[in-house]
């Protein structure tokens, strides 16, 4: 059987459709005790004295630790995990991010103690009979305000907020002479709003410090189970790796805010050794969302000029991006090398500038949120686009099909060399645009949308057409670009005497899937049922060593390792395939899980080959017992997915109210292991694109709170607001990776946005507007159309 | 200060004492282990919760405990029949209706309800039906495909 290419029904629902998955909540350790965080309601405000005493008296509680404790302790707080040097060469501004803080708050929901009781709800009486004294100061939640002299200090030691400042591309002086002398040159000043990563599950961690070994287990949602324990073991606890133990066991949702380390994860494993009882800490919602980093949140000025004949000339683009209160791990790469890095879209433009100030707030920390930085260089490119085209009175379409790169498959062609430092492995853009303007009938919405104006509605149609960079990555690069980590993947496949294959993956899934897709792979490469084949992860003590799951690497850089460890398993195999059938290595073939020799009926079974591995009497000499190998890849290069997303809106004139009609989205995520569920994937990474297009978005007021930190007020797309998508693809193979996938992750978020947003500028064309700003909201529309 | 209760949870009778001001879903998940009822949002608002009270979806971290004193409760580990799962657990099954999964059992929860109310309902009267469930993963698509999976099956 062929299980590469077909939709395989995923091996991993049966836990989750029966009500037996295995989420951190779910966990019960004997002796566990509960914990609850008392955090500061203030953005910004010194911490004049906590008073811990009537709290410490109360029932069930077991301890109370604060910052003086965590400050006496030595510990210093997490770490960042990417380096951006300014643009004079000075290492960025990295003030520590403290467990606990002890002398301000530089965020509502900065943690100021940790309340321990023997339950949750003991835990979170005292909690709110812990007195702090506070001294409010003024507090800055927008990146460009805070950059301005006279704005309130985050970190005293960071001069007005800025944490770096970067740049790439050409030089900015021949960009900005190609732009003054263009024929036209369409400018956008816009905001791409803060958004909540709002996995459904709440973060949560539990510490587990067993006296009798000497040892910590961690149990926590986490995307990144082996990361967590190298940040907390060598940068926060100081203590040693291979005396912790991260599980990661299922994870409801992670979209990037589960790829960080977590100041709770370090609390609880280091409370947990003072207090030595496990102790369990889950986040309620109000917590996730203002602790959970969050995504984008930048302010952007971009130009792009074109000829007389519509072909782009140059791009610039200037951006604020706000990190927050404190750098979070990958914080600093976000807004530069995964943002900066895709403004060569897919586009010929011969000279790009970008420059970006990072900048500290009194939020939240800013991070890796599904896309990570690629979202805001698409919604940048095709805004763009849509509105040179408007403006040239050019069709948007034509207009980027004019404009494209011309194919390459990264093997007859090399690849592609942007302005903005990547190479592209293999692209061909022009056909996901041609195909999806034939599953919109384009032709006939054009006539449609003029119908439409004699009974109250406004149709729109928008387009978006991207490329990313996934399959994250190669550790040589990112190395030069600051990462403070390599990106390999490691796995081991291990053949068990009877046949059966447990593979041990670094990669680690929470929805995505890899008990089924990873199973399929080895199931075809070996030969064998995918019965016989599990699919292990999330377990420091069980895989060898893993770089976690983001950057749509999983199948790329993970499913490449498990490729490399097969190979090296089918190897040996064919030695002692070899020794059994008295044949020379060169004359087998292997095929359905059995070594034949060439053109003869001789053969023997890969079980019969796994069990002499193991019972090794009769084998070859010199040759190690044992079918059972490890392996690490580091991907050449990153992957490029493309594709196109075309989106019609139907816009109320009465109400306002924009109703997304129909979604076409066209990709090319290279080769696909399982189409179903790459299907998903791309459904779900649409919902949330189209999601901050028109409902979502983080709103701070001017003292710094978050006025909608709950499910009742952060608007999210519920089933109603979406109609079924309508998606096809392309395959245009990776030609780097033993696999030739490219990686399905993020592709619908990075896409679905600009498409949204273009549509309903089209359907508002004859309002003589420039721009509206997300989420484009039925208040926001009326507004334009009534001109309230 | 803890008061008795006697709750039947998936046809067994539960007799217990509760703090009167513990939700359902808490005395679900901590008291009877039964862990597949998951908590999302504390505002009723996810879904998440979703259970059924004598025959009714209802999400559990709205309610207390004692108000189910008396009454009984389906979860998810009751949908099943054996080893015969419910139609609408293979409808998410075939259909691709989950992915990460911690939605999944209110989803369920909710669309059996909404079934037995509407048989044979509409895209429109799915994707209304489950307005009250928030899912992250799957953009709903595969979860409105699930459930009609699930009443081709029961019709």
């Amino acid at each position: 059987m062929t299980y590469i290419g077909s939709s395989v029904k995923r091996v991993e629902d049966k836990r989750f459709i029966t009500g037996q998955g295995r989420y951190t909540d779910d966990i019960v350790l004997p002796q566990m005790t509960y914990a609850c965080m008392v955090r500061s309601p203030h953005a910004h405000a010194e911490i004049v004295n906590v008073d811990i005493s009537h709290a410490s008296q109360m029932d069930g509680v077991v301890k109370i630790f604060t910052g003086k404790d965590t400050d006496a302790a030595g510990i210093g707080g997490v770490p960042c995990g990417w380096q951006v040097d300014f643009k004079n060469g000075d290492t960025m501004k990295e003030p520590p991010h403290p467990l606990l803080v002890s002398d301000k708050a530089r965020h509502a929901g900065d943690a100021i103690a940790m309340v321990i009781a023997e339950t949750y709800a003991q835990a979170k009486d005292a909690a709110e009979m812990v007195i702090v004294e506070y001294n409010v100061l003024p507090a800055v939640t927008n990146s460009k305000i805070a950059r301005a002299d006279g704005a309130p200090q985050v970190h005293a030691d960071v001069p007005n907020n800025l944490a770096f400042d970067w740049e790439l591309g050409n030089p900015r002086e021949e960009v900005d002479a190609a732009i003054a002398g263009a024929h036209h040159v369409t400018t956008l000043e816009f905001i791409n709003q803060r958004v909540i990563c709002n996995a459904i599950e709440p973060r949560s961690a539990i510490g587990h410090f067993d006296t009798a070994y000497d040892k910590y287990t961690l149990y926590t949602s986490t995307q990144n189970p082996h990361l967590i324990r190298l940040l907390m073991c060598a940068f926060v606890l100081g203590i040693p790796e291979h005396k912790v133990r991260v599980v990661g066991p299922d994870v409801g949702g992670g979209f990037g805010s589960k790829i960080f380390h977590y100041t709770e994860e370090a609390l609880v494993i280091w409370g947990s050794n003072q207090i030595k009882r496990p102790i369990k800490w889950t986040a309620e919602r109000s917590e996730s969302f203002v602790t959970d980093a969050a995504g984008r949140d930048h302010i952007t000025t971009a130009k792009m000029a074109f000829d007389k004949d519509g072909n782009i000339l140059a791009l610039s683009s200037d951006t604020f991006a706000n990190m927050g209160a404190y750098l979070s791990t990958f914080a600093p790469a976000v807004p530069t090398y995964l943002h900066g890095t895709l403004l060569q879209g897919l586009y010929t433009t011969p000279l790009i500038n970008v420059s970006v100030d990072a900048v500290f707030t009194n939020t939240t920390a800013v991070d890796a949120y599904r896309g990570a930085g690629r979202p805001e260089a698409t919604y940048l490119l095709e805004r763009l686009m849509d509105t040179a085209a408007l403006e040239m009175g050019r069709d948007p379409a034509e207009l980027r099909l004019q404009n494209f790169i011309a194919p390459f498959d990264g093997v007859e062609q090399e690849g592609y060399q942007t302005q903005v430092a990547l190479q592209y492995d293999s692209g061909n853009y022009a056909p996901v645009l041609k195909r999806g303007l034939e599953m919109v009938g384009y032709e006939q919405f054009r006539a449609d949308q003029k119908a439409a104006e004699s009974t109250g509605k406004l149709l729109g149609i928008g387009f978006s057409t991207y490329v990313e960079a996934c399959g994250i990555a190669p550790s040589a690069v990112v190395g030069a670009l600051g990462a403070r980590a390599g990106l390999f993947e490691s796995a081991q496949v291990q053949v068990h005497p009877t046949g059966k294959v447990s593979v041990y993956s670094g990669s680690h899934s929470h929805g995505q899937g890899h008990e089924t897709s990873f199973a399929q792979v080895v199931a075809d490469k070996m030969g064998i049922p995918m019965e016989d084949v599990e699919i292990i992860h999330g377990d420091s003590d069980a895989v060898a060593f893993g770089m976690g799951t983001y950057g749509s690497r999983s199948l790329a850089v993970g499913g490449s390792a498990i490729v490399k460890s097969i190979e090296k398993v089918l190897e040996k195999g064919a030695k002692i395939a070899a020794h059994l059938l008295e044949a020379s290595v060169d004359d087998l073939d292997y095929a359905e899980g059995k070594w034949t020799v060439r053109g003869t009926e001789k053969s023997v079974a890969f079980g019969d080959v796994s069990l002499t591995a193991y019972v090794p009497h009769n084998y070859p000499e010199g040759l190690e017992p044992g079918l059972d190998f490890s392996s690490f890849y580091d991907p050449a290069n990153f992957t490029y997915p493309f594709g196109c997303h075309i989106c019609i809106v139907e816009i109320d004139k009465e109400s306002g109210v924009v109703k997304v009609k129909r979604f076409i989205a066209v990709d090319d995520v290279g080769n696909v292991i399982n189409p179903m569920i790459v299907d998903g994937q791309i459904h779900g990474g649409l919902a949330q694109g189209i999601g901050q297009a028109f409902c979502e978005g983080a709103v701070y007021d001017e003292s710094g709170q978050l006025v909608n930190g709950t499910y009742m007020d952060y608007v999210m797309p519920r089933a109603d607001d979406l109609p079924s998508f309508e998606i096809d693809r392309t395959v245009t193979p990776c030609p780097h990776n033993p696999l030739g996938v490219k990686g399905a992750g993020e592709a619908g978020c990075i896409g679905a946005t600009p498409a949204v947003v273009n549509a309903v500028m089209d359907a508002l064309k004859g309002y003589g507007i420039h721009d509206v700003e997300m989420p484009v909201t039925s208040q926001k529309v009326w507004n334009i159309i009534h001109g309230g | 200060m803890k008061v008795p209760v006697s709750i039947t949870v998936n046809g067994k009778q539960y007799d217990k004492m509760v703090e009167p001001r513990l939700l359902l879903v808490y005395f679900l998940r901590e008291e009877l282990a039964l862990t597949g009822t998951h908590i999302g949002c504390d505002t009723s608002s996810c879904g998440a919760c979703t259970i059924h009270l004598d025959g009714k979806a209802l999400k559990s971290c709205t309610m207390l405990a004692v108000q189910a004193n008396g009454k009984s409760v389906t979860t998810i580990e009751g949908m099943a029949n054996g080893e015969e799962l419910h139609p609408l657990q293979e409808g998410f099954h075939m259909e691709h209706g989950l992915q990460c999964g911690f939605c999944t059992p209110g989803m369920i929860m909710c669309a059996a309800d909404m079934l037995k109310n509407n048989p044979n309902p509409s895209e429109e009267e799915i994707r209304h039906g489950l307005e009250g469930n928030f899912c992250r993963c799957t953009g709903y698509h595969n979860i409105v495909k699930s459930i009609q999976y699930a009443a081709k099956k029961m019709a």
